[in-house]
């Protein structure tokens, strides 16, 4: 049974509503978005609600629009129906100018690391406080706390193309989870990646899960779908085909 | 902190993309010229036109065969007509004078000119010269009266070829502005291109928009007061050397291009030049970065 039934059919009183809401980190309800010029892929009717500290997979095939999903949280797209909420704030209706602010409250990685290659691993986590306005003490207090965190102690001050894939991603980690977000999207974080490397980046994202951070992950790894045994989503064609409390991969 | 990060930014930049920048500000500042030129000019028409003002006269040349009688009535209505404020009589002989005077150096000219040809005349500054052609048409006809000129008409071609350069010089403006402003366009989606790496990661952390917009809208903004200060530049060599210089005899006949109207220009040309900049660098990001 999809987990979200449950909610529809709660009483529609205030504070039943209310509840829902402080529980939920995302909704998304009756969500639709389509690309009438392109071919990118589009979503349908997708109702998905995700609980503070949950840790949920979308998986599909190539083009069933998980992508899609992770932009429309990231507000890079805004639905064509529907509603989008995460934390307290109605990512539908939000301002063009208060997109910046909602960022912050998210992390994310993707499958090739999106680091600036001309900057250190330090330097790349300290650029995500620098351009929110942190000042320098805050940076120099709490990078190395997070390289620390994410196993790369004593690697604060290699560049890129010093670090190995694995280390690469961990530094892509840290800078997202640096601002402590309420919600982590991880894009495909171990797409570029070899098996072993693979979970150790899932072992870091699984600590951080723990310290009641929300993850979402899109993913076509099996086996780490089949090992970690969290919530899986699945979609196929734009719409949520199964939804499953401890789910594996196929 | 992130003021340095955003001059260093700027700096890099226009470093990275150098040629287009050389570009950009030469542009720029040839447009920047032509605008300064077109406004001096038209601050000068203005100037000449109040120095005229005062100083123009209505002449009234009268025949050589004129008794004294009638010069006498037609100075006396003169002093009693509504338009004029000041009359002064100028005879053969301080016509001569002032002849020999104004063309003293060319002596060849003085030699060939018989002191008698010269007309007596009556020097005329009237209350508003606006007035002169009804005056002259008072007088035009009368016995005695050579010849009624004004010396507004005269300064009406001056004015023409003035106006004709002002125009000139802003279509010159105008059309280098569009092709700075296709420049700084092309420069600022060169240079987001260029950084589209930091700008997707600034984005993705939530970096606000002016932070993520800064840097580009300041390197438009840079070149563009580089090219007004080498407009500026230009303005003034052109002051020293063509208008007080080379050509100074020619502008002799009419009031000096001032250096508090030069002065004035920096902070105009810059001004103009750093706002129209600016618009454009924004306006050109919200087409190749968005939110």
């Amino acid at each position: 049974m999809p987990r979200y039934a449950t909610h529809v059919l709660e009483p529609l009183d205030r504070g039943g509503a209310l509840a829902a809401r402080l529980r939920h980190v995302i909704q998304l309800e009756g969500v639709n978005k389509h690309y009438p010029r392109s071919n990118r892929p589009s979503v349908e009717d997708v109702n998905v609600f995700i609980d503070k500290g949950e840790f949920v997979f979308f998986i599909g095939p190539t083009g069933a629009g998980k992508s899609t999903i992770i932009k429309l949280l990231l507000r890079e797209e805004v639905p064509d129906k529907g509603t989008i909420t995460v934390g307290d704030m109605d990512v539908t209706k939000l301002r063009r100018w208060k997109v910046p602010a909602y960022r912050r409250s998210i992390g994310c990685v993707f499958q090739d690391f999106r680091l600036l290659p001309n900057r250190t691993a330090a330097e790349n986590v300290a650029f995500a406080l620098e351009v929110i306005g942190k000042p320098r003490s805050v940076a120099r207090r709490v990078v190395p706390e997070v390289l620390e965190l994410v196993g790369l102690g004593g690697k604060e001050h290699r560049y890129p193309h010093e670090l190995s894939g694995g280390e690469q991603q961990r530094v892509a980690v840290a800078r997202a989870f640096v601002n402590r977000p309420l919600l982590l999207l991880a894009d495909e974080p171990t797409g570029n990646l070899d098996p072993d490397t693979s979970i150790e980046i899932m072992r870091l994202l699984d600590r951080i899960s723990r310290t009641g951070t929300t993850i979402v992950m899109v993913t076509h790894d099996s086996n780490i779908v089949n090992q970690m045994r969290r919530r899986v989503i699945e979609i196929e064609n734009g719409q949520i085909v199964r939804d499953q409390a401890r789910g594996v991969y196929g | 902190m992130r003021a340095k990060y955003v001059m260093s930014e700027v700096f890099l930049g226009l470093w990275r993309n150098i040629s287009m920048t050389v570009a950009m500000i030469i542009t720029m500042a040839v447009s920047l010229t032509m605008l300064g030129a077109g406004l001096l000019l038209y601050n000068q028409v203005d100037v000449i036109e109040r120095y005229y003002q005062t100083n123009l006269e209505v002449v009234i040349y009268l025949d050589r065969e004129i008794t004294e009688e009638v010069t006498d009535q037609i100075h006396s209505d003169l002093r009693s007509n509504q338009y004029v404020a000041e009359v002064e009589f100028e005879s053969k002989e301080k016509a001569w004078e002032r002849f020999q005077e104004t063309f003293s150096e060319s002596e060849e000219l003085i030699a060939s000119v018989n002191s008698e040809v010269l007309p007596a005349a009556f020097r005329i500054k009237l209350k508003d010269i606006d007035n002169a052609p009804l005056l002259i048409e008072e007088y035009a006809g009368r016995d005695g009266v050579y010849q009624a000129t004004n010396q507004r008409e005269i300064l009406d071609d001056v004015f023409n070829i003035l106006g004709g350069a002002q125009k000139l010089t802003l279509i010159v403006a105008l059309v280098q502005g569009v092709a700075a402003l296709m420049l700084v366009a092309n420069t600022i989606q060169v240079a987001a291109y260029s950084r589209r790496r930091e700008v997707a990661i600034m984005k993705l952390v939530g970096a606000p928009n002016w932070f993520v917009q800064a840097p580009f809208v300041m390197e438009a903004v840079f070149a563009g007061i580089i090219g007004a200060i080498f407009a500026f530049g230009t303005l003034i060599a052109a002051k020293v050397f063509v208008i007080d210089g080379q050509f100074s005899n020619l502008f002799s006949l009419m009031p000096p291009v001032e250096w508090n109207s030069v002065i004035l220009l920096l902070p105009i040309l810059a001004g103009i030049a750093a706002v129209i900049s600016a618009v454009t660098a924004w306006i050109t990001l919200r087409f190749n970065i968005k939110v």
